[in-house]
């Protein structure tokens, strides 16, 4: 189909004024990349997945400038033991990271990936992106792979010792940050992924994860609390039979984050959950968009997400479970829900499924309510203050989504994350 | 203790008057008993002493050891030391039981200017008063209430009752929903927290509680006033005789 005219002059606008990185291997992918953004164009509102997240300050030439945000709050998974990899405004940091060797798992930064002949990650970069946009297009992520400047390849080849965290930090106002990272899970091998930060003004961040069968990979993210910084985050996940792949997402703050997650079930037995919460306070937009395809037998997928919205915060979630011919005893179920404390705040929801088999169990579920009174009230009535009482409901609220992660000490520092979150807006 | 004049209340939406007027005052180490029938305000009462939303007081007073009761938050008055066992306690998901004790008790302890308890003698407390109310490991891990039977939704009352030990205890219908088993044990975890420092108000619409738990006084309510006092034997006449022969009496 011909790209409308408005499409076409809005996606070369945005163009005009960038240079693909010429990165000896992945040029060819990039040049693909580019050339599938260009029949795509790059979202309209008008987009059936754009519907309810206005694309234009994703898509318009500059990001709008958004102010640094300080506090005395120590970053989010600082107290762990963890190999770091920091990025700031978009670039690799080497004096502010660690060592990159560790037993366990090959990394390598994505520019030294093309002096390397034969690297593995030439067979992924762009791969599992170019297949991601069938059958909903996805060219955020298209216009990621063409120009994404910088990023590292991570290959499980074991059971590392500690997580890897990747850290984004940002020092301009103005930075338009695309990372693209590469993540191989080798057979039995088992990781533990974290990410961090604001990354930028506006930050595009992919993330293209292969995990063969009975791999297992847990990404834990926090999009750090800037309140003006915009993000785009791009998952593609294929897995492997019998294979593992958690994903948890914290979002506090952020003027627009768009999330998006897909996945791949190949082979059979293989399971992934895909969760959130996002606590959103005033100018907050936050948009989950998941779309999980069974294409093997027997396996689970579950997508947990939670907004807790006040003061005019929105939320949007736009899951899909596709259940391909075939794919028999597939086990599926998403729920998606939003606390709204007060009247102003908004909720919108499109769960989708879509089922080419007929032995499946799916369920899914969406709902959007007000705080529960009759429980305050019993609450009140033991001696816990109104805003704890809130507090304690809108954590419980959330814990189904917390649950997901496996790692208690991780589940407890998210946690610990949301209650002071909480506790700085108490009245 | 507890003392309530002349109190009138009407719900807040529905411009009803529900109390017409209740006189009452609870000493300290007494049980005193409400009984009455279907709609005659028993409720209404407890929900307004300890603080629900939706109810508009329109004149009297009541006050718990000299203290307004009525312009306190609900948090206020349980930390002034009153205490309502729920006639339908709350399912709270998500909130464990003992998360949720100890935030109750260490809100209270706070607000009466107190030290918090530490983790270890809140755990040796909960354990104690748990035991005696048949209370396992299981239903304290769980979420408030969820997944409770009715027995176990009050017995779980009648614990943070026991920790949380409040100056005056109102029991809504506790009986409600029990087979005589588990009343008998809500019976006794009640009759181990009478002391001579602690009142209660016992509401219910059956004389079989009070053998359990034995009353001091026995007030009849209806229509929104309390139309007759008496001792236990008050009680028993009742149970005999039904409502309707002291509603004429009064009438």
């Amino acid at each position: 189909m011909a790209l409308d005219d408005t499409k076409r002059s809005a996606t070369e606008t945005r163009l005009a004024a960038m240079v693909v990185p010429d990165v000896g291997c992945t040029a060819r992918a990039r040049q693909e990349a580019l050339a599938r953004l260009r029949a795509m164009g790059l979202p309209h509102r008008r987009d059936e997945y754009w519907k309810f997240t206005r694309p234009d300050t994703l898509v318009q030439p500059a990001p709008p400038r958004a102010a640094l945000f300080a506090d005395d709050e120590a970053p989010v998974f600082d107290s762990f033991e963890r190999l770091k990899i920091v990025f700031v405004d978009g670039l690799f940091a080497p004096h502010l990271s660690d060592d990159l060797a560790l037993e366990g798992i090959e990394i390598d930064r994505l520019e030294d990936v093309c002096c390397t002949s034969d690297h593995w990650a030439e067979d992924v970069y762009g791969t599992l992106e170019a297949a991601g946009q069938v059958p909903v297009e996805r060219p955020l992520a298209a216009l990621n792979t063409a120009f994404a400047g910088d990023g590292v390849t991570i290959r499980v080849t074991g059971r590392p010792s500690k997580p890897i965290n990747l850290i984004y930090t940002h020092e301009a106002t103005d930075s338009d940050v695309f990372l693209h990272h590469v993540v191989r899970v080798e057979p039995g091998a088992e990781a533990t992924i974290l990410e961090n930060g604001p990354a930028a003004a506006r930050f595009n961040n992919c993330m293209e994860i292969d995990i063969a069968d009975t791999g297992r990979l847990h990404l834990v993210r926090a999009q750090g609390r800037d309140h003006e910084r915009r993000a785009v985050t791009n998952l593609f996940a294929r897995l492997g039979r019998e294979s593992v792949f958690k994903c948890f997402t914290l979002t506090a703050n952020g003027v627009l984050t768009r999330n998006e997650c897909v996945v791949t079930l190949t082979g059979d037995d293989a399971i992934v959950h895909v969760a959130g919460a996002a606590v959103g306070d005033g100018d907050f937009h936050h948009d989950d968009t998941v779309f999980i395809t069974h294409d093997a037998e027997r396996c689970e997928s579950r997508q947990v997400f939670k907004k807790v919205l006040r003061n005019g915060a929105i939320g949007v979630f736009q899951g899909k479970i596709l259940v391909k011919p075939g794919a028999q005893k597939t086990d599926g179920y998403q729920i998606s829900q939003a606390l709204l404390l007060d009247g102003d705040s908004q909720f919108l929801a499109k769960p989708e499924l879509e089922i080419y088999a007929d032995d499946v169990a799916c369920s899914h579920g969406s709902t959007s309510g007000a705080i529960d009174e009759d429980a305050l009230y019993y609450l009140r009535a033991r001696g816990i203050p109104r805003q704890i009482a809130t507090d304690l409901m809108v954590l419980s609220f959330l814990a189904e989504a917390m649950e997901e992660i496996e790692a208690e000490d991780l589940r407890d520092e998210i946690t610990a994350r949301v209650a002071g979150w909480l506790e700085r807006r108490r009245g | 203790m507890l003392e309530i004049k002349n109190l009138h209340v009407d719900l807040e939406e529905e411009d009803k008057t529900i109390l017409k007027g209740v006189n009452l005052t609870v000493e300290p180490g007494r049980v005193h008993a409400i009984m009455g029938p279907n709609g005659s305000g028993k409720s209404t009462l407890s929900y307004v002493l300890s603080g629900r939303d939706g109810y508009r007081v329109t004149d009297g007073t009541a006050t718990l050891g000299g203290q307004d009761l009525l312009g306190m938050e609900a948090e206020e008055r349980a930390a002034a030391g009153l205490f309502l066992a729920f006639q339908y306690p709350v399912e709270i998901p998500g909130v464990g039981n003992m998360t949720f004790l100890r935030t109750a008790l260490n809100a209270q302890r706070k607000a009466r200017g107190e030290e918090e308890i530490s983790a270890t003698d809140f755990l040796k407390l909960v354990r104690e008063k748990a035991r005696a109310l048949e209370i396992d490991a299981d239903m304290l891990k769980r979420p408030v209430n969820v997944g409770f039977s009715g027995g176990e939704k009050k017995r779980n009352e009648i614990l943070q009752m026991a920790i949380l030990e409040p100056k005056m205890c109102i029991l809504d219908e506790t009986d409600s929903g029990l087979d005589v088993d588990a009343m008998k044990l809500v019976a006794k975890g009640v009759n181990a927290l009478r002391d001579e420092g602690r009142g209660f108000l016992v509401i219910t619409h059956y004389q079989r509680l009070l053998d359990h738990i034995v009353p001091d006084v026995v007030h009849i309510m209806s229509d929104g006033r309390i139309i007759k006092t008496g001792g236990p034997g008050l009680a028993l006449e009742v149970e005999r005789n039904g409502y309707a022969d002291l509603k004429a009496e009064v009438a």
